[in-house]
């Protein structure tokens, strides 16, 4: 077996079959996963490390909303996803690492670890004045920037994920003025990338993608970058609501029942799975709490969707293809 | 022989902050804090419609979104001249009072602990500073161990939070004129089923192992006092009203307590990479014009001061004014406020969430205006928030917002003096220069 291949120990251990130190309580379902799964898996999954595949999360212009929506991760619980599925090298909010250790981890995996690990983008990259409007850590040269950071790791990595609208789309840092030049991770390394947006995106999103990743390859992404998994279809196709607008009955104020369309739902453009997902362990979402969906998914976010509480123009509500006869694209199904 | 320590980033915090510490004779004598990251926010709310900004201003901070939602809120119900309903107003303390909870058990395990504890062996955990981890190898097992619990109990608070709010980060119902959501009897109960099991955290896990801390760590009540000024722009309003809340609006300045006046706030640049012309300004007239390459600055952060002294807020602020806590101003009174008031706040949400009318109305008209101004303050459970706004026919002209992490984490001021984190740190006793450990304790103190 070449070396860096992994063998089917190092993939149980992936799983989970690993007893940590402490008791993190409740199993990990994987751990069950029939072993001739093993085979399929092994290509994509070479070259990742050994045991659990690495994952360096670096955090740009954002509000680290992305890196707490994963915390509130159900199944798998992210206890389990921080200590035995992922090897979270590197991440600023999480890591107990600080300074030029912190920073030395960052450029170890840069220099020495190219293509063996994932790279996870959280925010917009600020590329204004040479980066000078976002700061991250030093060396022996000088100051360094997050677009420094995001260029060189973007560079190595075996794989991209943009994770939240920010990295995905440049989202609010790259609203109308933009003073700070805030581009969207791909555009800043000229390549594609997969793109989880949300503001912030659900953790299902994010681990499903990741997960999809590292168990059966690259998802079939549409045109923006996204996962056809999670972003599909419109909130409007599959709407609790949708009744409603059917029979024009729509709501006029904030809190009425009713289609939220003139209230300014984004639903009837924003391709996400919310309307069947749900969010928070599945408690509540946006259209749920009576409040219009902000398309928070879109590469339109916000300033194409603005004002937030205005009504989309009639041709966006009312398209040529009816929201239910709209046809996935075939890898999509 | 003076040594300067460069900590950047500061990790475990919510944003980009760099610390810079003079080192002499085992002692920290100059420090420098530095935001290194500016968004624009201010910029940004310039020309929109004024309602979004209850949406946009969220995404300041994903910890506490529901805070600065809540301010703009407020700053335009004061424009529309509109006044929430009784239901709008006890959901918002309980969506405000949650996240307190949330954020003050992510801010003790998962972003301060590991300063005194030692994590599993693995990656985040490891590497890690060297340096006096105190407790027992049981005690150490025990608060790691709560630190998976704990990300558990947190993920339940915003489950809380999404029952009304319609999901966490970034929630959606608080708009001007009330909240959305309708407060049904599946609702309540869900929620106080929920908050039993947080309660029980709380008083039976969080509290005890912050009185663990204290008791090993005891020094660290001599360490890292700051500027000794207090400010609160007060938080939970009891009656509609808004005169009477849960902790009072107020400051304490080197030990004397007053008011706390709006007028007497000002923001001050000359440190801080922003026009000089704009510096000082009391935010309802402030401005934001972000100047790069100038000598001096060294930070993306404003410093705001009160009568022209720099404050400290958050946790401790607020109990101290309020006179539910008086022991002293310390990096270990920080983090003991933080978990006392964190209980006081789960005990007033038992009450709180009896109090919803599941048949009364959750949201009052608004008629928009297209000129005024209004001013939204409140408090995110790391400190002060206020936000400004004023209108011109019908769009926002100016945005104002001063976060918490302005206030503590602030550079010097016009007069040079240092900002509160700042001071903190000086006299901050550095065992060994390559492993800064009391440093990242004094600054996680303020949760940053």
């Amino acid at each position: 077996m070449a070396k860096g291949e992994m063998t089917r120990r190092d993939f149980l251990r992936f799983f989970g079959t690993t007893a940590l130190g402490i008791s993190l309580g409740g199993g990990l379902a994987a751990e069950t996963l029939a072993l001739e799964k093993v085979e399929k898996v092994l290509p994509v999954l070479k070259g990742l490390g050994d045991g659990r595949p690495s994952v360096i999360w670096f955090q740009g212009a954002g509000c680290t909303g992305c890196s707490i929506s994963l915390l509130n991760a159900v199944h798998p619980h992210i206890a389990e996803v921080l200590t035995r599925i992922i090897n979270l090298e590197a991440h600023q909010t999480l890591m107990t690492a600080s300074g030029a250790r912190a920073v030395d981890i960052y450029r170890e995996a840069m220099e020495k670890k190219a293509g063996q690990f994932i790279l996870i983008v959280e925010g917009a990259v600020p590329t204004a004045e040479k980066g000078l409007y976002g700061r991250f850590g030093e060396d022996e040269k000088g100051e360094k920037t997050i677009l420094h950071w995001v260029s060189e790791l973007g560079r190595t990595a075996r794989a991209v994920v943009s994770v939240g609208t920010c990295a995905a789309f440049g989202g609010i840092p790259a609203a109308e003025p933009n003073p700070i030049g805030a581009k969207s991770v791909a555009a800043v390394l000229g390549k594609p990338v997969i793109n989880v947006p949300g503001c912030p995106p659900h953790p299902d999103w994010i681990i499903g993608t990741l997960a999809h990743l590292l168990l059966f390859g690259p998802p079939a992404l549409d045109d923006w970058g996204r996962p056809h998994l999670f972003f599909g279809k419109t909130i409007h196709a599959n709407c609790p609501r949708y009744f409603d607008f059917e029979k024009q009955c729509y709501a006029r104020h904030l809190g009425d029942d009713g289609c939220l369309v003139f209230l300014g739902c984004k639903g009837p453009i924003a391709q996400a799975d919310c309307a069947q997902r749900h969010w928070n362990n599945g408690v509540n979402w946006c259209i749920g709490s009576k409040a219009p969906c902000l398309g928070c998914v879109q590469p339109e976010f916000p300033d194409r969707l603005s004002p937030l509480y205005a009504a989309l123009p009639e041709e966006k509500i009312r398209p040529a293809v009816h929201p239910l006869d709209q046809k996935l694209p075939k890898e999509g199904r | 022989m003076a040594a300067t320590i460069i900590i950047d980033p500061v990790t475990r915090v919510e944003g980009h902050l760099k610390v810079e510490i003079e080192v002499d004779q085992g002692k920290v004598v100059e420090a420098k804090c530095t935001g290194s990251l500016f968004r624009g926010f201010e910029l940004i709310m310039r020309g929109r419609e004024p309602k979004d900004a209850q949406q946009l201003t969220q995404r300041i901070c994903g910890i506490c979104p529901q805070s600065h939602g809540l301010a703009a809120s407020l700053a335009l119900e004061e424009v529309f001249g509109v006044e929430p309903p009784e239901n709008a107003r006890i959901m918002r303390n309980l969506m405000q009072g949650i996240n307190y909870v949330m954020s003050h058990l992510l801010h003790f395990y998962h972003l301060t602990a590991l300063d005194y504890v030692k994590g599993p062996d693995m990656a985040p955990f490891i590497p890690a500073y060297q340096g006096d981890y105190r407790l027992s190898k049981e005690d150490n097992e025990a608060v790691a161990h709560h630190y998976f619990q704990a990300l558990d109990i947190r993920k339940k608070c915003h489950e809380m939070l999404a029952l009304f709010g319609g999901k966490m980060p970034h929630s959606v119902t608080s708009v001007p004129g009330g909240v959305t959501e309708r407060p049904t009897p599946d609702k309540i109960v869900s929620w106080v089923w929920r908050l039993k099991e947080v309660k029980q955290f709380v008083d039976g896990v969080y509290v005890p192992d912050v009185l663990l801390l204290g008791k090993a760590y005891a020094d660290y009540f001599r360490i890292g006092a700051g500027c000794l000024n207090l400010l609160s722009f007060g938080v939970f309003p009891l009656e509609k009203t808004h005169q009477q809340k849960f902790f009072k609006r107020g400051t304490s300045l080197k030990g004397r307590e007053g008011e706390m006046e709006v007028a007497r706030i000002s923001e001050e640049v000359t440190y801080s990479w922003y026009q000089d012309e704009t510096s000082p300004k009391n935010p309802k007239e402030g401005a934001t014009s972000p100047q790069l390459h100038k000598e001096k600055a060294y930070s993306f952060v404003k410093a705001p001061r009160y009568a022209g002294l720099p404050c400290e807020v958050g946790p401790l602020a607020r109990m101290w004014i309020n006179g539910d806590y008086r022991r002293g101003i310390s990096v270990m009174d920080r983090i003991t406020a933080r978990a006392l008031e964190c209980q006081k706040v789960v005990q007033a949400l038992e009450d709180w969430i009896l109090q919803l009318k599941p048949n009364e109305k959750t949201c009052n008209r608004v008629n928009p205006v297209r000129q005024g101004e209004g001013a939204g303050l409140t408090e995110a459970p790391r400190g002060a928030v206020g936000h400004w706004i004023r209108l011109r026919e019908g769009k926002t002209e100016n945005y104002q917002i001063v976060p918490p992490t302005n206030w503590n984490c602030s550079p010097r001021d016009d007069g040079q003096v240092r900002g509160p984190m700042e001071e903190a740190l000086i006299g901050t006793p550095i065992e060994d220069r390559k492993n800064p450990i009391e440093a990242a304790r004094v600054i996680h103190s303020f949760d940053p």
